[in-house]
């Protein structure tokens, strides 16, 4: 079996002395693998992806990165090989689209001749063509082609990794459908490995190879979405994939 | 022509080599104000727990009266002393409180999401000050550093006190004769001081702030 690109082994992780929210995680995506993260809303889900790139720390267990343990890798470095899709957006708003999406290139100190190739070609793929759309600032976007130029801000780098978190969440959904026909179809075109967060059952389904079903901090089943609705591990589970069935 | 105008038409040169002093009052302890204020505004919003006690000692401080002040600091050794050198130290104390607020609230005010996404995309704490929040913060800055101009032009008239020059030697003499031309040969000019600097700071903040 290949090496995990990212692991969580035994992960723990709290913010009150009392209160656990991820008690034991587990999870591995593999190398060019889509993994969905399903779960009710304050099950942990933001918090497990946080501590993939370190803007949180685990109080037990090990996240472990391009197979190594996250805690041994120096955290700017390892944030700008991770591409990170965050739920609010948080788009520079000061920046114009091409600055946004250049703003890890520039990090790196690739030169501009090569961000500018990279910035056009990231926005070609995001649907938001560089003439029209890349002097513009975040304000004059839509919902929408503000979560585009997110996927592309944190896709420009070629990350072997990318967290996304409720990517599409801002759209209604006829262009959640819409942005999840062309997540699709820009996945045949990059083998990172993703770990995309949803509540969205149906999503998850639809873009991803696993999905896994968190709950209470840990997950309760993981597998290609056949299996989720064939032979729900438990209860949980069941009433989740039914919700979405039905 | 007036009876005024030609009163400080007949003064001029000594009206603007004292406009000249001011200035230079109210330029250098600004200066010197940013160059504290601004640091320290970023470093409070590092050290919450800071936050507060200095902000409120600096807020005491602003409550002393400005005569007061600069009295107090005749007797100081390196700061303090007769002439501008002291009426500078006093400015400076006036305009860090401004500064250092709305540094503080500058970047307090950028949004946590783009805070996050700057840490997240492996921006070092020195870029996402450089680039993102120093950027953001720079609208409520500048307002700050306006305040602080705005006022010490008012404030550089009583620095005439201690020796320290400026367009409140002719406030004073005027005081002291009760002439009230003299008086006005002063406080005009320091109005139009203020005002144009006043002006000249809101071009600033149009033409280099951020535009979204
Ligand atoms: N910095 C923090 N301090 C205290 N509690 C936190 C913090 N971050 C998250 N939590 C709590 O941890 C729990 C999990 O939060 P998390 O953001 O991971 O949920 P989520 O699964 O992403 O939810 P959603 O679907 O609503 O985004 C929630 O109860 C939340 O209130
Ligand atoms: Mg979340």
């Amino acid at each position: 079996m290949p090496t995990p690109v990212l692991e969580f082994d035994e992960v723990r992780k709290r913010f009150a002395p009392d209160r656990l929210v991820l008690d034991g995680l587990r999870l591995e995506v593999l190398p060019g693998e889509t993994v969905a993260l399903v779960g009710p809303s304050g099950c942990g889900k933001t918090t497990a992806l946080k501590l993939a790139n370190r803007l949180l720390e685990p109080d037990g267990g090990v996240v472990r990165v391009f197979g190594r343990p996250a805690a041994e890798q120096e955290p700017v470095a390892l944030r700008r090989r991770i591409g990170f899709v965050i739920q609010e957006g948080g788009l520079f708003p000061h920046w114009t689209v091409r600055e946004n999406v250049e703003a890890v290139p520039r990090l790196l100190g690739w030169t501009p001749e090569r961000r500018r190739e990279r910035s056009d070609a990231m926005l070609a793929t995001v649907g938001l063509p560089a003439g029209a759309f890349a002097p513009r600032r975040p304000a004059s976007l839509s919902g929408g082609e503000r979560q585009r130029v997110g996927v592309a801000r944190a896709l420009a780098a070629a990350p072997s990794l990318v967290l996304m978190d409720e990517p599409f969440g801002a759209l209604d959904p006829i262009a959640r459908r819409e942005m999840q026909k062309e997540f699709l179809a820009w996945r045949t075109r990059w083998d990172a490995a993703v770990l995309l967060v949803t509540h969205d059952l149906g999503e998850a389904f639809r873009l991803a190879d696993r999905v896994a079903v968190m709950a209470s901090g840990r997950i309760r089943q993981v597998g290609p979405p056949d299996t989720l609705r064939r032979e729900p591990a438990d209860a949980f589970v069941r009433e989740f994939v039914s919700e979405f069935l039905a | 022509m007036s009876g005024l105008s030609r009163f400080l038409w007949e003064r001029r040169d000594e009206i603007l080599a004292l406009t000249g002093e001011h200035l230079v009052l109210v330029a250098v302890s600004a200066a010197i104000a940013t160059a504290i204020g601004v640091p320290l505004g970023v470093a409070l919003t590092r050290r919450p727990g800071l936050a507060r006690p200095v902000l409120g000692f600096a807020n005491t401080v602003q409550a002393i009266p400005s005569l007061a002040l600069f009295g107090f600091l005749i007797p100081v050794p390196v700061l303090g002393g007769i002439g501008a050198r002291t009426a500078i130290v006093a400015l400076v104390v006036y305009s860090l409180l401004p500064i250092l607020r709305n540094t503080h609230a500058g970047i307090l005010s950028v949004e946590p999401a783009v805070v996050e996404a700057a840490d997240g995309i492996g921006m070092t704490r020195g870029e996402r000050l450089r680039l993102v929040e120093l950027p953001l913060a720079f609208p409520i800055v500048l307002a700050g550093i306006r305040v602080a101009v705005v006022v010490g032009v008012g404030l550089a008239t009583i620095a005439a006190a201690i020796g320290a020059g400026g367009l409140g030697v002719l406030i004073y003499r005027g005081v002291a004769t009760a002439d009230h031309r003299l008086i006005l040969a002063g406080a005009l000019p320091a109005a139009a001081l203020a005002l144009a600097l006043d002006f000249l700071l809101g071009l600033v903040a149009r033409r280099w702030g951020p535009r979204r």
